[in-house]
């Protein structure tokens, strides 16, 4: 059974063994990555560990980038 | 526009040419955010963290590197400690930057500092390596608490964010002042450029505009007005004001004052 992930708030159904930076890619594609910054269960990952961090079934991940503000 | 307006000022040994702090926000689209920031001299602006949104075009990053400036990432939007410290942690990872302007805030409403949240963040944070800018209320018992927690800057209200109601305590603004030992950068209230040149004749180091710039009729004009209000500001304070009088103290002297007998007699 594929992963259910909670992404920026909406459930997706993803590949089995899916990491941080595939959850990334599926969103963004691959060009982005700049200004991105991604929080797993609360927690931020740093960049150099997303393509080594499984993203387990259940999991709820926020993606962030920078827009206008403050 | 004399080396007096041009002193620097230092935050955590960064040195800003700039007195005038940019915030994005309110922008109506890229290319007048470009605009207002080439008018207004700034050279670290603000930048918010929020969910990425696939269709969105062009990243801010790009405008502000062209720009040459440098970002501020807030922690906009949090209103508690935990959600700023993790949106800090994201933003550092994001712009590969310490630096964080720490909000914290109470209700959507008034958008006003919770005191509470926002000392128990800004500890959390300096412990982590950040350099934290906290946006405060204008209570200098409160800058006083932050800046004693390791703040390297405080940054005081004048009134609401967004309000546009300039600084209503002046009061409260030049204790704060007196008082602090780290830069003071009011943050939020300034309307138009004589809000911003009163800051900096009140002593703060430094003004932080968005909305006034960002939703001005004119943009760039307003960002152009603010620099200069900002220059004119630390320049009429270097200078040193007059003290204030109840009475009248002419400026022409009396001596040599002409007698004319009256002509009807």
């Amino acid at each position: 059974m594929s992963p259910a992930v909670t992404v920026n708030g909406t459930e997706r159904d993803l590949p089995e063994g899916v990491t941080v930076a595939g959850v990334v890619e599926s969103l963004a594609g691959a060009a982005q990555g700049r200004g991105v910054a991604v929080a797993l269960e609360g927690e931020v990952v740093p960049r150099a560990q997303w393509p080594t961090t499984e993203v387990r079934d259940g999991a709820s991940i926020e993606i962030v980038v920078a827009v206008q503000g403050g | 526009m004399t080396t007096t307006a041009r002193q620097p000022l230092t935050i955590a040994g960064r040195e800003l040419r700039s007195r005038l702090i940019l915030g994005t926000g309110g922008f109506t689209n890229h290319e007048v955010l470009a605009g207002a920031l080439e008018a207004s001299g700034a050279d670290l602006c603000t930048v918010a963290l929020r969910r990425l949104d696939p269709a969105a075009r062009g990243s801010i990053l790009d405008v502000l590197d062209q720009a040459g400036v440098q970002v501020l990432p807030n922690t906009a939007g949090c209103y508690t400690a935990r959600d700023a410290i993790i949106t800090a942690q994201l933003a550092r990872e994001a712009f590969a930057t310490d630096w964080i302007k720490l909000e914290v805030i109470g209700d959507d409403r008034t958008l006003l500092p919770d005191a509470v949240e926002l000392v128990a963040a800004a500890e959390a944070l300096v412990d982590d390596g950040f350099v934290v800018l906290p946006y405060t209320t204008d209570d200098p018992i409160l800058a006083r608490r932050l800046e004693d927690v390791g703040c390297a800057a405080v940054m005081p209200l004048g009134s609401p964010i967004g309000s546009g109601m300039g600084i209503r305590n002046p009061y409260n603004i030049s204790i704060l002042v007196e008082r602090a030992r780290v830069p003071v950068i009011l943050d939020a209230g300034v309307g138009t450029a004589s809000d911003a040149a009163f800051a900096i004749e009140l002593g703060c180091d430094a003004v932080l505009c968005a909305s006034a710039i960002s939703r001005a009729h004119d943009p760039t004009a307003m960002a152009r007005a603010i620099r200069l209000a900002v220059e004119a500001g630390w320049l009429a304070r270097g200078a040193g004001r007059i003290p204030r009088r109840r009475y009248a103290e002419a400026s022409t002297p009396d001596e040599g004052l002409p007698v004319f007998d009256n002509a009807s007699s």
